[in-house]
């Protein structure tokens, strides 16, 4: 006797694709619980710094600036273009934002909307003569340039130099220091979500699957991996932004290869293409290598280790596994 | 005599040491539905990539309505009206049918000429897929271009041709790959579409097919055209028997 996995969806998802027919309060909570739970979870969150401590608050922090840079990454992702420099989106925000603050005295709440928009403008304009490489070679020069502004400005000391620059002003307190960043993500997440499944979301990802049919349909690919770059680069660049204040610091760390490496490390652990799938996989790695300092030097082994697992055992990305799940029955039918 | 639409004058391009197209020239009026035949790798989708700017022509001029095209980029090529199938489909397999129309139909060009708003252009692409003959009452443009049948996904291309709102069509190879049921349903597909004004290039493989409907005939062979002219009078020449000869496709006596 032998068994085979059935897969069946379940009684709403099997009906229509992606227009519910809401007929109960179950169905209604079965939609609306994925979503809500999350959202309500991140929104709560920073009320309770009382009981969970200010240094976990401080962790929810830098994993919303990770998580943007994960978005970042998975909305170049769906046009086609694969990054290894989100460094370059975070570093651009962090310098503008802090040289500003530094230069002119401006208060962040000025400072990080110019940082972001200028950031972005700025790495749009640098990738457009590239953005018609593709897969490895456009990855290369991104994995270069942020290098590349690291050892400029450290060997022409512009922008304080290899000290950066200090004593920046500070965000204007914990409760904006605290939401910003979590709103920041969601409206990120959500956005783009919802960008990505409108036609203009469609021709991006033909742009991906096969840019010479979307050229063949009279459409300027060009245009529309610059767009797309420039709205990565908003959610890079805030991110960088808003830390600089955060620390109240830049220094050449900004473009450093952590900022790169790590949101796409959380995309491909989540689950490429979805969005949800980075935001979740910065939501697991940036808590986990807190927990694990309690290893010491040990820390990157065990690290390392869940990685590889997680990336072996789900390859389609943890998300991926979980939205499976929820949609469907599995049980076991005999075969002959 | 007919308006000119392209004019295609002396192009040439080589691979490395490869010659794939040399010095092919010839005429195209309004309406005129030609022919392009050759044996394999006699540079029939070079041809076709030349024209449409995917490939950028090492010398000679590309005049479509007047214009010189020559090395434009593709988008702009058919913003100006060019559409063009490729010989091997590639729909975007997770995708219902009509939404693979969505991308010309999103493009400045169409929305220009048809407007159409998000959720209107789900309507227009259903209405193009019934006219390649998709069954809206069986909902096949709804179904998930992965589970379409090659015949299908051919007329998939076919349909995202016409929602350009072409003035001229390529089909590279239509045919190629479709049953001989599926061929005879879209042969007067394009029948219809060549009657209603549109000028069209077929390249094609099978000749008893593309006779059928074919004005005039070109034939390439080593990137050389070696003859132009209608059907039957072609397939007469020496030199194109010669180049057929030993070739599996079939000339049929037309």
């Amino acid at each position: 006797m032998r068994y085979r996995k059935e897969r069946l969806d379940r009684g709403i998802k099997a009906r229509c694709e992606d227009i519910f027919a809401l007929s109960s309060w179950r169905e209604i909570l079965y939609l609306l619980l994925p979503r809500a739970v999350p959202v309500l979870g991140l929104l709560v969150f920073p009320l309770l710094k009382g009981i969970v401590g200010l240094y976990w608050e401080k962790v929810l922090v830098i994993t919303c600036a990770i998580g943007l840079l994960a978005l970042s990454w998975d909305l170049m992702a769906s046009v086609g273009l694969v990054s290894l420099g989100q460094a370059l989106f975070f570093g651009a925000g962090a310098y503008i934002a802090g040289a500003l603050n530094q230069a002119f005295g401006l208060s962040p709440l000025i400072t990080i909307p110019i940082g972001t928009l200028g950031g972005a403008l700025f790495c749009t304009l640098l990738l457009f003569p590239v953005l018609r490489l593709r897969g490895v070679y456009f990855a290369i020069i991104t994995l270069i340039l942020p290098l590349l502004f690291a050892r400029v400005i450290e060997t022409t000391k512009i922008l304080g130099g290899t000290e950066g620059m200090s004593g920046l002003s500070p965000l204007p307190g914990i409760w904006f220091e605290l939401y910003v960043p979590v709103v920041a993500l969601l409206m990120a997440l959500f956005g783009f979500r919802r960008l990505i499944n409108e036609d203009y979301g469609l021709v991006l990802q033909g742009i991906r699957d096969n840019d010479r049919a979307v050229m063949s349909g009279a459409i300027n690919i060009y245009k529309f991996k610059a767009q797309a770059v420039f709205m990565a680069g908003v959610a890079g660049a805030f991110s960088g932004a808003f830390m600089t204040h955060y620390y109240q610091f830049v220094g050449i760390p900004a473009f450093a290869m952590d900022y790169s490496i790590l949101p796409l490390t959380c995309a491909v652990l989540g689950g490429v293409g979805s969005f949800a799938g980075p935001t979740l996989g910065a939501f697991i790695l940036v808590p986990l290598s807190e927990v694990l300092r309690a290893f010491g030097t040990l820390r990157v082994v065990f690290y390392s280790a869940i990685l590889i697992i997680c990336v072996v055992g789900l390859p389609e990305g943890i998300f991926h596994y979980i939205q499976r799940k929820y949609h469907q029955f599995e049980r076991l039918v005999e075969v002959e | 005599m007919k308006e000119t639409i392209l004019r295609v004058e002396g192009v040439s391009k080589r691979f490395g040491g490869v010659v794939a197209v040399e010095d092919v020239s010839f005429e195209l009026g309004r309406g005129e539905l030609l022919g392009v035949i050759g044996p394999n790798g006699s540079g029939k989708t070079t041809l076709v990539n030349l024209i449409t700017g995917f490939v950028k022509p090492d010398s000679g001029r590309v005049i479509y309505q007047g214009r010189n095209i020559t090395g434009k980029m593709p988008y702009r090529i058919a913003e100006l009206g060019i559409a063009r199938t490729f010989q091997m489909v590639r729909p975007f397999y997770q995708l219902p049918a009509y939404k693979n129309l969505i991308i010309p139909l999103y493009s400045p060009r169409v929305r220009r000429l048809r407007g159409g708003k998000y959720g209107e252009r789900d309507d227009v692409a259903v209405d193009l897929l019934e006219e390649v003959g998709f069954e809206r009452d069986s909902f096949v443009p709804y179904k998930v271009a992965a589970s379409l049948p090659h015949g299908y996904l051919k007329r998939l291309e076919l349909a995202r041709c016409l929602a350009l709102r072409p003035e001229l069509l390529i089909l590279d190879e239509l045919f190629s790959g479709m049953s001989m049921s599926e061929v005879a349903s879209t042969l007067p597909i394009i029948e219809r579409l060549n009657e209603e004004g549109l000028t069209i290039i077929m390249v094609e493989h099978r000749l008893r097919e593309l006779f059928r409907v074919a004005d005039r005939v070109i034939v390439l062979n080593f990137g050389r055209k070696i003859a132009d002219g209608p059907p039957r009078q072609v397939m007469e020449s020496e030199e194109v028997k010669a180049a057929y000869l030993g070739s599996e496709a079939e000339v049929p006596d037309a």
